[in-house]
């Protein structure tokens, strides 16, 4: 039996980079497989629920940062730049709220998938990547242990205009951890609308209130 | 089998976690016996002989059974052998194809609508016979080393497109397969993640999948896989057997050269 004549599943190559192959040699040049892969990102996808399909229409940052190599110095401190410029900080001055709804956020692993419905706040997803409190020994270990973390940078009083400096440090990483690291791995939750400045102050309180379990045990 | 499989999970996982507070391979130790437990009577089992009845039955408008007429790239109903090689290029289809797109291209000649399999939800209709179906081919071939052919300039091609896929970034959280899958060593929660960007070993990352999965209580392939991977990156939804998946598992599979496959496995 022939399948030359089964043409459903060939479909579904986009004519885009179909013919990029017919003019290759045996190892295709740089150029031919980037433009290939984006033809095929482009002809792959599809929206589902809250996911669109501007979400992989890559900005200038996603863009660089999507190389098997980091981006040279160069650029990676011109992106740093402009992504601590969209930093919002709290208009009230107001950096601290409860820890208790901290931990309940960072436990919190949902939303943003295409089976989360629109309109319920988005977990911080904080133990997937980190170590945070003593008691929790479920948690992720790309990113670095947070236990203690403003105990061990000598927060003791929050209020003391000598905290203000990693008050401001921390909430930056928060709002947008790509200001102080381009390439980082970790998400951008407030430039990217997951997290509101109210969630924010509770994880800050989490991380910083020397009465949370991150810096009381 | 889900209820008594979870509670042993926590009976194992969590005495010999408590009290670790750094890198806690205690943990990990604890969930690798509790998967050595498991291996002993996997699930997939069942999976593999539907598999293995589907393969040889005479289906759809056309009447044929896949033993007289599916090519998986050894020759005309040959299932032994065919995973380890794949994703490589079909003249018939001209395309680079996956085990789970060649079946469904098989299924086309059958007189099925691929299209409409293509677009049914996992676990329903047809999809369940893919998973019964990729679960018989690929214990066919284990114990075998992955060797992807790489000699189709279509096949290297496929091979650069998927490496680019695998660090393209994009969504609301910026994340691309490295994210999780760039490094050795590292977790989500308690979940080990294997390091995709060289070869992770034998039976671990491509060379584990399909799996039946104990929390779930099912069969996934490799589609599937990569379908919840790219849920959790906060992408949009990639289609069954797109050039995307494929690219992906091109370059999976030639990094995994030489790796042993235990598919079907056994997760958690």
């Amino acid at each position: 039996m022939t399948m030359a004549t089964v043409m459903t599943t060939t479909r579904i190559i986009p004519l885009a980079w179909a013919f990029l192959i017919a003019g290759c040699a045996a190892a295709p040049s740089p150029q031919e497989a980037d433009q290939a892969a984006l033809a095929i990102m482009k002809g792959s996808f599809r929206e589902q629920g809250i996911a669109k399909l501007d979400r992989i229409q890559q900005d200038e940052l996603q863009q660089a940062c999507s190389g098997e190599k980091p981006p040279s110095e160069a650029t990676a401190k011109r992106i740093e730049t402009a992504q601590l410029a969209t930093v919002q900080w709290p208009a009230d001055g107001v950096y601290l709220g409860d820890w208790r709804e901290g931990e309940k956020l960072a436990q919190n692993g949902r939303g943003m998938t295409w089976t989360d419905p629109a309109g319920v706040p988005s977990g911080g997803n904080c133990y997937n990547c980190h170590q945070i409190t003593k008691a929790e020994i479920s948690y992720g270990t790309i990113g670095p242990s947070l236990y203690q973390y403003g105990k061990l940078r000598g927060v003791s009083d929050p209020a003391a205009p000598a905290s203000t400096d990693m008050l401001k440090y921390t909430w930056g990483k928060i709002w947008n951890a790509k200001a102080t690291n381009a390439c980082s791995n970790m998400p951008r939750f407030g430039h990217a609308g997951v997290l509101d400045a109210a969630q924010i102050r509770d994880l800050m309180a989490l991380l910083l209130d020397p009465k949370s379990p991150v810096n009381a045990q | 089998m889900k209820a008594p499989a979870l509670a042993l999970a926590i009976f194992v996982a969590v005495p010999f976690a408590h009290g670790q507070t750094n890198n806690a391979p205690s943990a990990a130790d604890g969930i690798a016996q509790y998967r050595a437990l498991l291996a002993d009577g996997n699930p997939a089992d069942l999976w593999e002989a539907k598999g293995e009845a589907l393969w040889k039955q005479k289906r759809g408008a056309k009447n044929v059974a896949f033993s007289d007429s599916c090519d998986l790239g050894k020759g005309t109903g040959v299932v032994k052998g065919a995973f380890v090689e794949l994703p490589r290029y079909f003249a018939d289809t001209k395309r680079v194809q996956d085990l789970e797109s060649r079946l469904l291209s098989c299924m086309e000649a059958q007189g099925y609508d691929a299209a409409e399999i293509a677009a049914t939800p996992f676990g329903r209709g047809e999809q369940v016979n893919l998973e019964a179906l990729v679960a018989y081919v690929s214990a066919e071939s284990k114990g075998m080393k992955f060797n992807l052919p790489q000699t189709r300039p279509e096949e290297r091609l496929m091979f650069e497109v998927g490496k680019r896929i695998f660090y393209f970034r994009g969504g609301p959280y910026d994340f691309s397969c490295a994210s999780c899958h760039g490094e050795a060593g590292k977790r989500i929660r308690l979940q080990d993640l294997p390091d995709l960007t060289k070869n992770p070993g034998d039976g671990v990352g491509f060379a584990a999948w399909p799996a039946y999965r104990v929390s779930s209580g099912e069969l996934w392939g490799m589609q599937r896989r990569l379908n919840d991977c790219y849920r959790q990156q906060r992408f949009p939804f990639p289609g069954y057997g797109s050039d995307a998946t494929i690219a992906l598992a091109t370059y999976m599979g030639v990094q995994g050269k030489g790796a042993v496959s235990i598919a079907p496995s056994i997760k958690r």
